[in-house]
């Protein structure tokens, strides 16, 4: 997911926000992870808006994609300029109503966000894991989320929400703890990576690992792989993007000069908006994690976890009523991936709402301040709020 | 011809009358469910579960935004998918003139639903055949408003025409109404003389069961 910075419009912010940890599987408890080792103990970064209400029953969990953190919303200081990454989506009198509901938002294990991830420290060595860390993958870091929701006294999640990577952790949860779900609003994701996103994942990772400061992912005492992480991010806006929208923003327009320089620095306007966005990226973002995360979504298949090959099969292990939403321009995860859900959902005889959101902004335009998108995520909340809570 | 102005807030007089055939917390699918209307109704004064199909995205955003679960798709491929028997009633209020295989929908219809609720206007209104028979062009009336070369409707069906149709496959008809009405308004009345010739509208309840 990229960052847009934009304050929103309409609404209030839910103000100054504080980010958290909450820490579990402290040895010998560790958490035993699909691929075999065991990890702890694990702490999470996470951020919570609103007021959970007396019967427990108005949270709403908010998960996010590849490169995103626990802070969705609000500023974390008076001098902060900078909203969290959702901020048009959460808060008062927005799409999800930080009056009415509990927001709860969760960083994911393996990021470097705040939570346990390849840049902290194992606690066995007390230098960082770097590759020590383990392989993780969307049902560990779903299951380490889940002991977040348990401290938090919450039985129930009135709905899981979650874009891209973040959708796929909708989904986990759906399946994995059905009774505590009632309702789901998995955005612009898939049940799993088509060959072209696990290729761009590949291309994107080997980029870092092709930087010579990568060093087998033991980096955190020298230079940084920084080339090659702002070059996996490069990559990646590309496929958050679209044709249309980079035909919009960009187009072939030069940057700073109106003819070419006949050499290779930065001309196009896009390249140096990719340059702009790596270098961004580096300042914030650990190249390991970025291995461990895009690594998670690649493994992700909803269908051969769950259902033995069969998408009906997975879905019928969920109980919660969904609302799917994908974007035209995404060719990232396209519309006909979400469709495959809808379809999967109605075959389990489950309650479904789908929309196709006309959109020019490609993969990321679930990011973007959009009424039809808040309008519908508000809806679709009030109604089960409705049915489940009371 | 007996006047009426059903009560409830603006919904279309044949919708009013649709949702009058439906008991309360029956299972409900609306195909070609525009923004919803009917199956709010159906929802807040009859306790149904309803749910809807409809292909045009900010019809399916308003639908959402009113809390109906409602998806956005082709209502001829997106019937596939469900079980049979998934509910009591489907419904295809004026769109049937509008699908390619009429046939087809109407039995995917009845293997999801227990009984289909089909309404269309009607060809052989006295309107139509007076203007094909003295003007000779195609017929250009307030229910189908469109001419020949850019009409959505693309079958011609009258009241005769399906019950003919229903008999011949065989599936039983349960309640006819033949209704007068302009398709925006609440008002309308039921036509009970002579309804082939002064009905605009029929609304049919169909089973396949015996």
């Amino acid at each position: 997911m990229s960052e847009y910075t934009q304050k929103d419009s309409q609404g209030h912010s839910v103000g100054i926000v504080e980010k958290k940890l909450h820490t579990s599987a402290e040895p010998p408890g560790e958490l035993e992870l699909e691929c075999g080792r065991k990890l702890g103990p694990i702490t999470l970064a996470y951020e919570t808006y609103g007021t959970l209400n007396a019967e427990k029953n108005n949270a709403v969990l908010i998960l996010h994609a590849l490169s995103g953190d626990a802070h969705v919303a609000g500023f974390h200081s008076a001098e902060d300029e900078k909203p969290g990454w959702w901020d048009s989506m959460v808060g008062p009198e927005k799409g999800i109503d930080t009056n009415k509901y509990f927001v709860v938002c969760s960083n994911i294990i393996g990021s470097c966000m705040g939570s346990t991830g390849p840049c902290a420290i194992n606690p066995k060595t007390v230098m960082p894991y770097g590759l020590e860390f383990p392989v993780v993958t969307i049902g560990d870091m779903v299951r380490a989320q889940k002991t977040l929701i348990d401290a938090l006294g919450i039985k129930r999640l009135l709905a899981v929400v979650g874009g891209s990577v973040g959708g796929m952790q909708v989904l986990e949860w759906c399946v994995r703890y059905p009774d505590m779900v009632a309702a789901a609003i998995p955005l612009a994701t898939t049940t799993r990576h088509s060959a072209l996103a696990i290729a761009f994942n590949e291309v994107a990772r080997q980029a870092i690992m092709a930087d010579p400061h990568w060093n087998n992912g033991d980096y955190y005492f020298g230079d940084r792989p920084k080339t090659g992480l702002a070059v996996a991010r490069m990559i990646g806006h590309v496929t958050y993007l679209s044709d249309e929208s980079m035909r919009l923003k960009f187009g072939r327009r030069l940057q700073d000069k109106s003819d070419f320089s006949f050499s290779f620095d930065p001309e196009f306007q896009v390249e140096s908006y990719l340059r702009h966005q790596g270098k961004r990226f580096v300042e914030r973002f650990d190249a390991n994690a970025f291995l461990y995360i895009t690594k998670a979504a690649d493994y992700f298949d909803l269908a051969k976890q769950y259902g033995g090959g069969s998408m009906v099969e997975a879905f019928s292990k969920m109980d919660a009523r969904f609302l799917i939403v994908s974007f035209t321009s995404d060719w990232l995860y396209p519309t006909y991936q979400s469709r495959e859900m809808v379809k999967a959902i109605k075959k389990t005889g489950g309650d479904v709402s789908f929309c196709e959101i006309e959109a020019e902004w490609g993969h990321d335009a679930f990011l973007i301040p959009n009424p039809r998108l808040s309008g519908i995520i508000g809806g679709f909340l009030y109604r089960v709020f409705n049915e489940t809570a009371r | 011809m007996s006047s009426m102005k059903l009560p409830g807030k603006m919904m279309r007089f044949d919708l009013h009358l649709i949702a009058s055939w439906i008991e309360p917390g029956a299972r409900v699918l609306d195909l070609g469910c525009g923004e919803g209307s009917l199956l709010e109704y159906l929802i807040q004064h009859k306790k149904v579960v309803g749910s809807g199909i409809e292909q045009n995205e900010s019809r399916v955003a308003k639908c959402i935004e009113k809390g109906l679960s409602v998806l956005q798709g082709d209502i001829n491929v997106e019937i596939e998918d469900y079980p049979d028997d998934s509910f009591d009633y489907v419904i295809l209020s004026q769109t049937l003139q509008q699908v390619y295989a009429p046939d087809e929908l109407i039995r995917a219809m009845l293997r999801i639903g227990n009984k289909g609720i089909v309404s269309f206007p009607n060809f052989s209104h006295w309107r139509v055949r007076l203007q094909l028979l003295t003007s000779g062009y195609a017929p250009v009336t307030r229910q189908l408003p469109y001419q020949w070369y850019d009409t959505p409707n693309i079958r011609v069906i009258t009241l005769k025409d399906f019950r003919k149709f229903a008999r011949e496959v065989g599936y039983r008809i349960l309640k006819e109404v033949a209704i007068d009405a302009q398709s925006t308004k609440r008002a309308g009345n039921i036509v009970r003389a002579m309804p082939d010739l002064r009905a605009n509208y029929g609304i049919f309840l169909i089973t396949d069961h015996c």
